[in-house]
């Protein structure tokens, strides 16, 4: 850690240290109707919470709140925080000074919640809150930062702890990522062209067709010999070396799927048919028509397999 | 023989822009009126039409929107713009075979505002048939765009002779300087300098955009009809002393990669060769030409495989100004599809009509015979245009 870090996390830490501590109160009793609103929004239809006269036959005794609506209680309103809420904020405090350090990004990473009892019907809450931890500058994939917990008490107007819980955002200066692409656009394939995907995403060979009567080479496949018009036909495995034909650098249009700029060769196999291929660790600038290129397969997804060619060595 | 035979004796156009705010039918009825009005044939008397396969107006509906009475023949040329001058041929054999009598060609689409042809094909769901197949063995890679097709034959044709993006440039400023002084060219009063199309941003190396057609919407239509007919019209008939198609040579559609020199056009060889002969004519004799310029390296091609200079010369043939006005051969002075429309070709055989008949806004002095090409990598086709 540098010392600029280091004070800086000290900086940091004094908010944790100063163990300020506000205190949020709730709009509204703990009540039958939200709490219909909320099992029946979640889907929950334990009786307990809605059927006054199974519930008094449990153990409750009566009506109770589903525990992890505990956060709705204390929850401020569209007109803002319920009358006698504290306005310090240590949490916020922390977090202007990270943005104005470049931590500009933030996104909520965990919510632990503990239930200590049911709360019931009538009840009125309060949470007590303070910034509890903040973590040391951390590496993530979203980029650097600093994890910030705030622990939340959920209290009854007699100051008993019904529940509590940990909220922890992550707040970080983003990385530069790189862009998911989508995949390639599939092959479409006739039953002469089939062959030539197959073999390279099942077989991881690169196939050329030729024709089993005079034996001749050809790429792209056809159903007919154009020499000796057989209708017959295997295939040959492509040995791999080539000499780059031509080559084009596709500036535009830009598709979602590929790097730009984006060069693709005209291969010459030593076996005499050309192809179409993408090309590895070669920049326009490194072309030089009739250079020697190797084949490599690449597995593009589960589904495609292309040929590309780097330098040959 | 189909020389002779028949003449065009209309054309009409819409204007050029980038989004016309009309449906394409109605570019084509509209372009389809202009053309029997310049040619002074009553709509109704229609009974031919050819069009482009990858045109969206059907035949029929076009004849019923303008009020025909009986279609004869309909026709359809496939390979996008490789069809120009092979739709002109449909019109010509069947008036010369007394199908019809008289014929349309049109080709009208919002290119630009509702599909644009460079944003390139991009299949999510491949198609299980010849073309997706087709498609694959570039798409796989990410060339997907007419502009990566022609530039992978144009880094192999600077490879072979030495061309650079210099020499494609001077056609280019050529083109905007010819569309400069059209006012029905979207770049009117808008010429280029060599400078500026260096500087241009790369499409595909070594395409820059100034390398490459606009995108256009917009319709041009041509009325074709006999010679006899012809000569009782209002309008300098433009006979069409020679037309054919072309494929060959282990042909491909925008990716005749493996053909023994990429860096050639044998289709457009093919095309020329027949025009001559069915012509009696030879390049020399020609004071005009519609050379198909989607992109800039395939006007030289396109001059080698005419036979107007060796192959590889056609940057020295350019650079020497045969092209310009005073040129040997004055080319594309509409301002080609660099810079008036691309209108997959039908607008320049329009510009060749225009110097047969005198009323080009850049004329050029006495032309008594014109040769049109159409679009190239591709199977394509061209004609030649002489006086009556």
């Amino acid at each position: 850690m540098s010392d600029e870090q280091a004070e800086f996390k000290a900086k940091m830490q004094s908010y944790v240290d100063r163990g300020d501590e506000g205190i949020k109160t709730s709009w509204d009793d703990v009540n039958r109707p939200m709490i219909r609103h909320w099992a029946q929004a979640m889907g929950d239809n334990n009786p307990i919470y809605t059927d006054a006269e199974f519930a008094a036959g449990t153990r409750h005794g009566g009506l109770v709140a589903p525990p992890t609506m505990i956060q709705a209680w204390t929850m401020k309103g569209l007109d803002g925080q319920a009358p006698g809420s504290s306005t310090i904020d240590p949490m916020a405090e922390a977090s202007e000074l990270m943005v104005a350090a470049g931590y500009v990004a933030v996104v909520a990473t965990n919510c632990e919640q503990r239930y200590l009892r049911y709360v019931k019907p009538g009840e009125k809450l309060h949470h007590r809150y303070r910034l509890e931890s903040i973590s040391d500058e951390k590496k993530t994939g979203l980029g650097t930062g600093y994890f910030m917990t705030q622990l939340l008490e959920y209290c009854t107007e007699e100051g008993e702890k019904v529940a509590e819980m940990r909220f922890t955002i992550l707040r970080y200066k983003p990385g530069k990522r790189e862009p998911k692409r989508p995949p390639r656009a599939r092959p479409g394939m006739t039953r002469d062209t089939e062959f030539f995907w197959q073999g390279l995403h099942e077989q991881n060979k690169l196939l050329i067709q030729r024709c089993a009567s005079c034996k001749t080479l050809r790429h792209p496949p056809a159903p007919m010999c154009p020499s000796c018009r057989s209708l017959e036909h295997d295939t040959v495995e492509a040995s791999g070396r080539g000499t780059l034909y031509s080559h084009v650098t596709m500036h535009y249009p830009p598709l979602p799927a590929f790097e730009y700029p984006n060069t693709i060769a005209l291969v010459e196999l030593e076996e005499g048919t050309r192809l179409l291929a993408g090309l590895i660790d070669l920049s326009a600038e490194d072309l030089e028509i009739g250079m020697p290129l190797q084949l490599e397969i690449v597995r593009c997804d589960d589904e495609l397999t292309v040929p590309m060619f780097r330098r040959a060595q | 023989m189909l020389a002779d035979k028949a003449a065009i004796v209309g054309i009409g156009a819409t204007e050029f822009s980038k989004e016309s705010g009309r449906s394409e039918l109605q570019l084509a009825a509209e372009c389809v009126i202009d053309a029997l009005a310049d040619a002074g044939i009553d709509p109704a008397e229609v009974d031919g039409i050819s069009t482009f396969k990858s045109d969206n107006n059907p035949e029929s509906e076009v004849h019923r929107v303008i009020g025909g009475k009986a279609l004869k023949f309909f026709s359809r040329v496939d390979y996008g713009g490789g069809a120009a001058c092979g739709v002109v041929m449909q019109a010509a054999m069947a008036i010369a075979t007394g199908v019809c009598e008289v014929a349309v060609v049109y080709r009208a689409f919002n290119e630009r505002s509702q599909y644009r042809y460079g944003s390139g094909a991009s299949h999510k769901t491949p198609a299980h048939n010849y073309d997706g197949a087709t498609r694959a063995w570039g798409g796989v890679h990410g060339l997907v765009s007419p502009a990566s097709n022609v530039a992978m034959s144009a880094t192999r044709y600077m490879y072979e002779y030495g061309a650079t993006s210099e020499d494609f440039g001077r056609y280019c400023v050529l083109a905007r300087k010819y569309a400069a002084t059209n006012p029905k060219a979207w770049f009117y009063q808008k010429p280029i300098t060599l400078d500026d199309h260096q500087n241009s941003r790369w499409i595909v190396e070594p395409l820059r955009l100034l390398d490459c057609c606009q995108e256009s919407d917009g319709g041009v239509a041509l009325v074709i009809t006999s010679v006899e007919r012809a000569r009782t019209l209002k309008q300098t008939p433009a006979l069409i002393r020679a037309v054919a198609q072309g494929s060959c040579d282990d042909q491909h559609t925008m990716t005749s990669y493996y053909r023994e020199n990429i860096a050639h056009l044998p289709e457009m060889k093919l095309v020329a060769d027949q025009l001559w002969a069915m012509s009696h004519l030879s390049p020399s004799d020609m004071q005009y030409a519609t050379i198909y310029d989607h992109f800039s390296p395939y006007v030289f091609q396109q001059l080698e495989a005419l036979g107007y200079c060796g192959m590889g010369q056609a940057k020295d043939f350019i650079r020497e100004g045969h092209l310009e006005l005073d040129g040997s051969l004055p080319t594309n002075t509409h301002g080609g599809q660099l810079g008036e429309a691309y209108i997959h070709g039908v607008n320049g055989i329009a510009e060749a009509v225009r110097q047969i008949r005198g009323t080009s806004c850049n004329q050029v002095k006495r032309v008594q015979h014109a040769v049109v090409t159409a679009g190239t990598g591709v199977p394509t086709s061209g004609l030649i245009l002489g006086q009556l």
